[in-house]
């Protein structure tokens, strides 16, 4: 047989056959193993708990950061190092923040509204239905996390998150907390001190921090309990959701906005 | 009737090859950029914590969405019986292949953890339309691969029209889920709406068209064969419905936001105000990507122009890139209204503000190898394969029964 072109005679379809028998074993594999998404380990939790928070904006001070530089320290995120020759306006832009302050002010009234936002540990969490891997999860207790493990860094839970609450970690990290582990690619978000509840305690960073500067803004506590300090005040007086038109069923309840 | 033959590509080899190391070369840098930006973090890109998904998801997503419009070709020919698509189809097959590992190669390349690729092919939470499309696209090779197989292989051929309608279905499905990866958001308004999913399967049929046409053509100047002007024709009226059809989408869904209130924000963010944006959109989108094509399409002026045809179809290209940015990009650019009739005057985390975005060149390169990878399978495959027809000439009178 005379070949006309320059290519060789490779048994093509021999050669194809094996190639596409091994892409669709490739392709079907990851079926094979399918896991269904892990919803968190109820070991040690429990659902008869359901921590949450209520800020009281009327007692949230104009100018305090006490809440958010507690926040960071607790959580390492003090720890992150800027990188060299990042400007201004992208280390704002592009460093974690679990839990910031807002001032508003109302567009009939004039009203100036002072508030932290953070992760609002929707019963419904929006981040954990989109994501891919299930590594966005809500505990039995409701706190809504991420397992850094599984996280693959594609960033649709920052997307679907309608309170703008999560952070992607853009550099490196040299120094953390063991509380608090952290890594390059990962996205995080507040959780509520997990590691203090998980130890025992019952207060969160930035709760501590408020009280110390004797605001008392924020209450934390487990909704569930009747007894509790935050589900008497939270039948005692009116508090709403941040887009409560969502329905998520936040764990975090905003009272005078 | 002429038997059709099909034959690989074969060009002189300086031509040939010099144009694969082209490929190469860009595949090469944009592999360097990518190495820059998983090496250092992402915070050498443009993106942040505001912008998360940047220039890198644009081209990626553009790339997915034009893979499976590529594939219509072949679905018209073994389908819907169009017999003047027929010979289109294996090229239309490799065509949809290579686009789709193009775009995915930039996502993948731009996750925060690359490396855990394994995580997301054996972890899933199947409430997440991602995780749908993670066996979507990885279906759609075996799919399609087994498609161009009976399309190729002649034992096979009694298995060409239930592939291909298994193929067709699948590419829906596939679009489908990439337009739900917005219509699911509800927390931005620029997105969460059930017209997505259409909207994006109109713009694959119309940009996958758009390089089915280019890469043909070039593909045929490459190896001195000839194409027939009754099947451009056929290809060109086609792309026409097609623009015309993505005009359309794009006027429903900014009718339908302009009438809820809730909205006007973000329309008028897109259509006035928005700087980039609103210049994107209406030279972007509407003029270079709608406009100018359609008239080079339907004008008697360039009726039997090759030029214009081509130029039309790398118009819609550029008009259908401007328009996946504007919905990537200009949709989270535009602030999250939290707090309704309440003005933002202080925050740390540029609430109530438009968030700021300039692409790095780093994000650029990577998207830009995207399209050299798709370009380069496309080659190897045309070269390895026989996907293209000897000639593409008119059939004569009445042979297309």
């Amino acid at each position: 047989m005379s070949h006309n072109n320059d290519q060789p005679d490779l048994r093509r379809r021999d050669f194809i056959g094996k190639t596409v028998l091994a892409a669709g074993a490739a392709s079907i594999a990851p079926g094979v193993m399918l896991t269904v998404a892990n919803a968190g380990s109820d070991a040690g939790v429990s659902s008869k708990v359901r921590w949450g928070m209520l800020i009281d904006a009327n007692k949230c001070a104009d100018g305090c950061s006490a809440c958010v530089a507690a926040c960071n320290q607790e959580n390492g995120i003090d720890l992150i190092e800027r990188p060299a020759g990042q400007s201004d306006a992208m280390w704002d832009a592009q460093r974690p923040q679990w839990i910031h302050k807002v001032k508003l002010k109302d567009n009939l009234t004039g009203e100036i509204t002072n508030l932290p936002m953070m992760c609002q540990h929707c019963e419904h969490p929006p981040c954990v239905d989109v994501c891919p891997t299930g590594a966005s999860f809500k505990r039995a207790d409701g706190l809504v996390m991420v397992d850094r493990h599984t996280c693959i860094g594609c960033r649709y839970c920052m997307m679907a998150c309608p309170y703008k609450a999560r952070s992607f970690i853009h550099q490196d990290v040299a120094a953390q907390r063991t509380g608090t582990p952290r890594g390059k690619g990962c996205v995080e978000s507040c959780n509520l001190c997990v590691q203090r509840l998980d130890a025992g305690d019952q207060t969160t960073a930035c709760q501590d921090a408020c009280n110390r500067e004797g605001y008392q803004a924020i209450l934390f506590g487990d909704l569930k309990n009747p007894d509790s300090e935050i589900a008497r005040a939270l039948k005692a007086h009116n508090s709403r959701q941040i887009r409560a038109d969502l329905e998520l069923n936040t764990g975090v309840r905003y009272s005078n906005i | 009737m002429k038997k059709m033959q099909y034959r690989e590509l074969y060009c002189s080899s300086p031509r040939y090859w010099g144009g694969l190391a082209f490929l190469a070369f860009i595949i090469l840098v944009g592999m360097g950029a990518a190495f820059f930006m998983e090496h250092n973090g992402h915070f050498v890109t443009g993106m942040s914590n505001q912008i998360v998904w940047g220039l890198p998801h644009v081209f990626a997503i553009f790339l997915i969405v034009a893979a499976s419009g590529a594939l219509n070709v072949a679905s018209i020919g073994s389908v819907f019986g169009g017999p003047m698509y027929k010979p289109l189809g294996r090229f239309s097959g490799l065509l949809s292949i290579g686009l789709l590992a193009g775009g995915l190669v930039v996502l993948l390349l731009d996750l925060g953890r690359p490396d855990r690729l394994i995580v997301a092919m054996t972890t899933y939470n199947f409430k997440s339309i991602f995780a749908w499309n993670i066996i979507l696209y990885t279906g759609f090779f075996t799919i399609v691969g087994l498609y161009l197989w009976a399309m190729m292989d002649r034992k096979f051929a009694q298995f060409k029209r239930p592939i291909g309608f298994a193929a067709f279905f699948w590419r829906l499905a596939l679009t489908t889920g990439t337009g739900s990866i917005f219509g699911f958001l509800v927390a931005r308004e620029a997105y969460d709406a059930a017209i997505m999913a259409p909207m994006f399967i109109i713009m694959s049929f119309s940009y996958g068209l758009a390089f089915f046409i280019i890469t043909l053509m070039s593909a045929y100047w490459w190896a001195d064969r000839t194409i027939g002007e009754l099947r451009l024709a056929k290809l060109k009226n086609l792309l026409g419905v097609f623009v015309g059809a993505v005009l359309y989408f794009a006027l429903v869904y900014h009718l339908t936001n302009l009438y809820i209130t809730q909205h006007h924000g973000v329309e008028r963010f897109i259509l006035l105000d928005g700087g980039i944006y609103t210049s994107m959109f209406w030279i972007g989108q509407v003029v270079i990507g709608g406009v100018i094509p359609l008239f080079l399409l339907y004008s008697p002026a360039f009726g039997h122009s090759r030029l214009a045809l081509a130029v039309a179809s790398l118009m819609v290209l550029l008009g259908g890139f401007f328009q996946v940015y504007v919905i990537v990009i200009g949709g989270q650019a535009f602030p999250m209204n939290l707090f309704p009739g309440k003005q933002v005057l202080e925050s740390s985390f540029f609430d109530g503000v438009v968030a700021a975005y300039t692409p790095s060149l780093a994000e650029a390169l990577l998207g830009i190898a995207g399209v050299a990878v798709a370009m380069t399978l496309v080659a190897i495959g045309a070269r390895m394969l026989r996907v293209l027809p000897e000639s593409l000439e008119d059939p004569e009178e009445g042979e297309c029964v």
